[in-house]
């Protein structure tokens, strides 16, 4: 699972810096974007049993594997609780982030 | 050995676009375009063109395909006119500034209302803005030609702009001339294959057509007007090289026609040129000091060629059929804006005619030139004039 990193977006210096039109390289992550999320998904890594459900059915793609164990990336999850819902054995919580 | 053909103008683009060897032709039939399509799907389905043959359902969908088809880095075609290329307009924004290099023909057709399908070219001028090279060719070969060439004008590393190639409905698409047809091997040097740097593909993924904040949105702006004015040496240069090859030379951004020592030219658009060039032969056997002037591109403007040129002549009329409600001509409006730029500018007129297909004939052709006489002598003409009205204004 190779994630793309948030890298810094510097505005280029020479108009001939610019790519030709809006295309460039995928997975040049230059913001993050969760800031609307009210509640956080959070998963309890003894319940969790790998099954990847979660990270087939984000329709954001913020589910990603760490140290072989399930994780999200909350700099984009949007906390929409998809992931919560359809987990198959309620690994998941979703908590109020004000709660945290 | 190259052949002579007697085709329509329509089946003339249909047989240009064959020899640019397109790999997908996403088009709508429309009059009076259809012909160049039906021609097309023809060659697609007997194998005589391998190309896949997109049967879309509208103009906007033949744009949007031609689109996804560029950015696989395959080459594109498609074809439309009036209605449809109006239906296809948030396409075209989109081609030019997503730098896809496709190139389209238009039949040149009025616009409804009152519904019709006979020519005139306020279809392309409304989308002058639209960010597409627009070429006016004034017969079958020229279409022809021009087909090949846009591929490698859009096609140029510092162009990667979309074309227009336009001709005259009916008075070009539906009339047949003799034609000379290139050899596919000669075409095939001439235009290589199609290479692009914006290009989706899994060996070098990319984000393709995204968003842009404020902060650099002008700056793509920017870059798609300086590859506009990049394409006029290329438009130059690519005339040279098709002449060179081909044997015939179309000027590039403008053809003069008697020039030299004219005091009064006329600006023409398309087909109409026939015509003007029969009445300025018959004018200067009379000794008037007459010319004309083709504008072939209008975007990107030949202002350098007209500020030349008017800085040389004592009248200019423009001839275009084309008018911006509450203002005058397009045509009209580009060339004094060119004008302005000269110390002493040339007077000028404009000459509305020929929309909704009404006939402009060689008197009235005359009468313009006359008319331009009169204002170099002093006499009070009026600056835009509808030719061929039919009934008393009261103007």
């Amino acid at each position: 699972m190779n994630r793309p990193k948030v890298q810094k977006y510097v505005k280029p210096k020479h108009i001939d810096d610019y790519p030709v039109g809006p295309q460039f390289t995928a997975g040049f992550l230059a913001e993050t974007n969760a800031g609307w999320r009210t509640f956080r998904p959070i998963i309890d890594k003894n319940l969790c049993i790998n099954c990847l459900r979660c990270y087939i059915v984000c329709p954001d793609g913020v589910i990603f594997k760490s140290e072989n164990k399930v994780d999200v990336d909350y700099d984009y999850c949007k906390g929409c609780g998809v992931c919560a819902h359809e987990c198959p054995v309620n690994a998941i919580k979703m908590v109020k982030e004000e709660l945290l | 050995m190259s052949k002579k053909l007697f085709i329509s103008g329509d089946e003339a683009v249909a047989i240009g676009t064959k020899l640019s060897r397109p790999n997908v032709i996403s088009a709508y039939p429309i009059t009076p375009q259809t012909v160049t399509v039906e021609r097309l799907s023809e060659m697609v389905e007997s194998g005589e063109l391998k190309a896949e043959y997109m049967h879309v359902e509208s103009e906007h969908s033949a744009m949007s395909a031609a689109m996804g088809v560029s950015a696989v880095g395959a080459r594109a075609f498609t074809a439309t006119s009036s209605q449809g290329l109006l239906y296809m307009a948030e396409g075209l924004h989109y081609a030019s500034g997503g730098r896809y290099p496709i190139v389209m023909m238009n039949a040149n057709r009025s616009l409804a209302l009152p519904w019709s399908i006979y020519g005139d070219q306020r279809d392309s001028l409304s989308l002058l803005d639209s960010g597409w090279i627009q070429v006016y060719v004034e017969d079958a070969q020229e279409a022809l030609d021009m087909i090949i060439q846009a591929y490698k004008i859009a096609e140029n590393k510092d162009v990667l702009t979309p074309f227009m190639v336009n001709l005259d409905g009916f008075v070009l698409t539906h009339t047949y001339e003799l034609v000379e047809i290139p050899e596919q091997e000669k075409v095939d040097k001439f235009l290589p294959p199609f290479q692009t740097p914006n290009k989706m593909s899994f060996e070098e993924p990319k984000n393709m057509a995204f968003s842009t904040t404020p902060a650099d949105n002008l700056e793509y702006k920017y870059q798609q007007n300086r590859a506009m004015l990049n394409s006029i040496d290329v438009i130059n240069d690519v005339d040279k090289e098709f002449g060179d090859k081909f044997d015939r030379y179309y000027g590039g951004m403008v053809q003069e026609y008697r020039c030299d020592d004219a005091d009064v030219v006329i600006f023409t658009l398309g087909s109409i040129t026939g015509t003007v060039r029969m009445i300025v032969d018959k004018l200067r056997d009379e000794g008037k000091k007459v010319g004309l002037l083709k504008i072939r591109y209008m975007r990107p403007f030949p202002e350098k060629e007209i500020i030349k040129l008017a800085g040389k002549v004592k009248a200019i009329g423009v001839v275009e059929k084309d008018i911006s409600f509450g203002y005058e001509g397009t045509v009209y409006t580009n060339v004094n804006s060119a004008l302005s730029k000269l110390d002493n500018a040339p007077l000028s007129l404009d000459f509305l005619c020929g929309m909704g297909g009404r006939d402009v004939s060689k008197s009235d052709i005359y009468n313009m030139f006359i008319s331009l006489f009169k204002a170099v002598n002093g006499e009070k003409q009026k600056r835009v004039q509808f030719i061929n009205m039919g009934v008393e204004t009261d103007e």
